[in-house]
């Protein structure tokens, strides 16, 4: 499909200014290493984290690790911009992808109605048994009011991301989304979160870094942290 | 001694509502719990204490009837489990 | 600008297995939900919606027997036996090859395979990775030949109506020029104990809008709907378009709503604006409407904040309850068979005005040309869904 020629091409040239990764107790910020962790559990690193970058935010502890990891990346990418100024709260979208959706929840709630006995489920757990509740806890905290969706694929899926983002651009549904990877189970925790902007949107500043055009290689390259 | 019961509870309530770095010193029995200048807890909380009612001191409440009046504070959750819980 | 038309389509709820008998039972005031004893899905009695199991069960050995008659029952979970008879449905009756790289299946759910989450009990045929959605949909896709991977949404109760959102956005873009929009969830203790949890079931079938609501029942369900760039494979003779949608976050809290209705009415307000339609040209709205106190408040007060207050309205869930992933989907294929047949339902379950903002609810089947329709969908985490159906 990638290499059919495209009937609809984007006019409009749109831009990852930003882009944040978790993964194996590092935390990057545009391809640069900003934290380093040598705990171990997911638990534990996304409290440091919450310590390390001064996060004031109590609602972080009642949530599950998944919107921990989703709550902490989206903190992070958009600390010290300007997007949530810049742009309308309606016009912000939130597309995200995960692999187990919510899975460590999910048992942890059928674990608490196991025994007829002592038959006890509980709300708040049963929240955060579906992924979106992620996107949820970001659009809280930032008030992102656009719009927004969580699609499930066994890997990190660029092609989806970039055919719909681009989409909802395209159609004005949006003037600027974050988007990518937010994956947690147990111990294993993945982020990729970027930040879209539209090229004539942004405000050329001398010595800003280039801003790598958002297309399913590049994406795919500052996942893997390869180069561009 | 009720006060025994409002001690016993600030400890359930700060561990069940996941109230991190709060002690049970901080918690004010007479203070709101919900709303404006309360503690702001939220509708969820209130269906967690429905379940700690229960789980803990046997009472069943339907939260939309009665929580309002019965979770209004500490104070007012412990004068609810005296009144109602069975020797 | 190219046209989205929307095709055949399929409904399984305990009301029936086809968008056809749903319509009978409907226009007959069936009801699908009953109080099932204490059991398996709960301990102490409680109203719900169920698929008729040994209907399932018949239904799909015979489309096995057509397509796959190598493969075993057992390899296959009550969650994949009623997508695969769903999607089958609908391509009998459409023009469309499942196989074509123009095609693509989005999968709307909010736990596929809700029964294989705790492993225990587990058929020895189906392998523990089919818990994920992401396998579940792999196992769809490949049962079909399908040369895409299916495409998964799990974004709470508006997941089936954000699948026709994003369906036809796809292939507005032009990367696909069918989409066939299938969703479904069944019922295990897991979703019964959770609801529970939230106070949020009523101890009789649910009423929606209805002053002496009292909370939501939940269903079992399936649904597929077609879309496609080609009116002459859809399969149905009418010409009816998704003409706008859209979503938007309260950006309030994580499971109750912005009660003023402002998040949800913007979402009503764009799907208008993207279709060029005002708040008359509305002809009927088929709304979310689950029979809870703050969630049908709200709805309602989205509506009047809309302008849409005089539109005649109704709930499907009177009927078959919330079928979660599917209900966006289903209450879809049934608001396209009113708009077809010019043929409004009754919104069942609905006897007084309950909420403040006052709408206007069905109280009676009624005949009505219906040129454009509004179909709303609202979920736990803020989302709100809204996509206006026109008559071409």
């Amino acid at each position: 499909m990638r290499t059919q020629a495209d009937p609809f091409p984007s006019k409009m040239e749109l831009l990852i200014t930003r882009y944040v990764k978790l993964q194996d107790g590092r935390v990057w910020l545009n391809g640069i290493v900003e934290y380093v962790s040598e705990l171990g559990s997911a638990n534990e690193l996304f409290r440091s984290v919450y310590r390390h970058y001064r996060t004031d935010y109590p609602k972080f502890f009642k949530m599950d690790n998944l919107c921990k990891l989703a709550f902490l990346s989206a903190e992070i990418l958009l600390r010290g911009t300007d997007v949530l100024q810049k742009y309308p709260a309606e016009q912000i979208g939130i597309i995200l992808e995960n692999a187990s959706s919510s899975l460590e929840y999910d048992q942890k709630h059928l674990e608490s109605v196991r025994d007829r006995d002592k038959y006890f489920p509980s709300p708040s757990v049963f929240v955060y048994t579906i992924p979106n509740i992620m996107v949820a806890e970001i659009a809280i905290r930032h008030q992102m009011k656009g719009e927004n969706a969580v699609f499930i694929s066994e890997q990190f899926d660029p092609e989806l991301i970039d055919h719909y983002v681009s989409e909802l651009f395209r159609n004005q549904r949006v003037s600027c989304c974050l988007s990518g990877w937010v994956e947690c189970y147990r111990d294993h925790y993945q982020s990729f979160l970027f930040i879209i902007e539209e090229k004539d949107k942004i405000k050329r500043c001398k010595g800003v870094q280039e801003y790598v055009t958002l297309n399913i290689l590049n994406v795919e390259r500052l996942f893997k942290g390869k180069p561009i | 001694m009720i006060e025994d019961l409002i001690n016993k509870l600030k400890g359930e309530i700060i561990r069940e509502l996941e109230m991190e770095n709060m002690t049970p010193e901080e918690l004010d029995p007479e203070a709101p719990l919900f709303g404006e200048g309360g503690l702001g807890l939220d509708s969820i909380d209130v269906l967690e204490l429905v379940v700690l009612l229960e789980q803990n001191y046997g009472l069943k409440i339907q939260a939309s009837k009665e929580g309002r009046e019965i979770f209004y504070s500490i104070r007012t959750i412990a004068e609810y489990i005296r009144a109602h819980q069975k020797e | 600008m190219l046209d989205v038309f929307v095709g055949a389509s399929n409904t399984i709820t305990s009301m029936g297995f086809s968008t056809a008998e749903h319509v009978e039972r409907i226009k007959a005031n069936q009801i699908g939900i009953r109080i099932y004893p204490g059991g398996n899905l709960y301990p102490t009695p409680v109203p719900l919606s169920l698929i008729d199991s040994q209907g399932l069960l018949d239904l799909f050995r015979k489309c096995l027997n057509k397509t796959n008659p190598d493969l075993q029952l057992d390899s296959f979970t009550r969650s994949e036996m009623l997508h695969i008879l769903s999607i089958s449905d609908v391509l009998k009756n459409s023009g469309v090859n499942i196989t074509d790289s123009r095609t693509l299946i989005i999968l709307a759910t909010l736990k596929g395979n809700m029964d294989l989450i705790g492993g225990k009990n587990r058929p020895p045929a189906i392998e523990p990775d089919r818990v994920y959605l992401w396998k579940w949909s792999e196992f769809l896709g490949s049962f079909f030949n399908s040369s895409n991977k299916p495409v998964v949404v799990s974004n709470a109760c508006v997941s089936g109506l954000l699948a026709i959102i994003i369906g036809s956005r796809l292939i507005k873009a032009g990367k696909y020029d069918h989409v066939i929009a299938a969703g479904g969830d069944i019922l295990t203790e897991f979703a019964v104990s959770g609801f529970q949890s939230f106070q949020s079931l009523s101890p009789n079938p649910c009423k929606p809008f209805d002053a002496a609501r009292d909370g939501l029942s939940l269903g079992e369900g399936c649904g597929s709907i077609l879309l496609s760039r080609h009116h002459s494979l859809c399969g149905i003779p009418e010409k009816i378009v998704v003409a706008g949608g859209s979503c938007t976050n309260d950006a309030h809290h994580i499971s109750g709503p912005l009660r003023s209705g402002e998040s949800f009415c913007v979402a009503i307000r764009r799907a208008l604006e993207e279709a060029s339609l005002d708040p008359p040209d509305i002809d009927y709205i088929s709304a979310h409407g689950t029979g809870t106190d703050y969630y049908d408040e709200t709805e309602a007060k989205a509506l009047s904040l809309a302008g849409l207050e005089r539109v005649p309205v109704n709930s499907f869930k009177g009927y078959f309850g919330h079928t979660l992933g599917a209900a966006g989907i289903i209450e879809s294929a049934l608001a396209i068979a009113s708009m077809r047949n010019n043929k409004l339902f009754k919104s069942a379950g609905f006897e007084n005005p309950g909420t403040s903002q006052p709408i206007n609810i069905l109280t009676d089947h009624a005949v009505k040309e219906v040129n454009h329709c509004l179909k709303t969908a609202s979920g736990f985490g803020g989302c709100n869904t809204a996509v206006v159906f026109r008559k071409i």
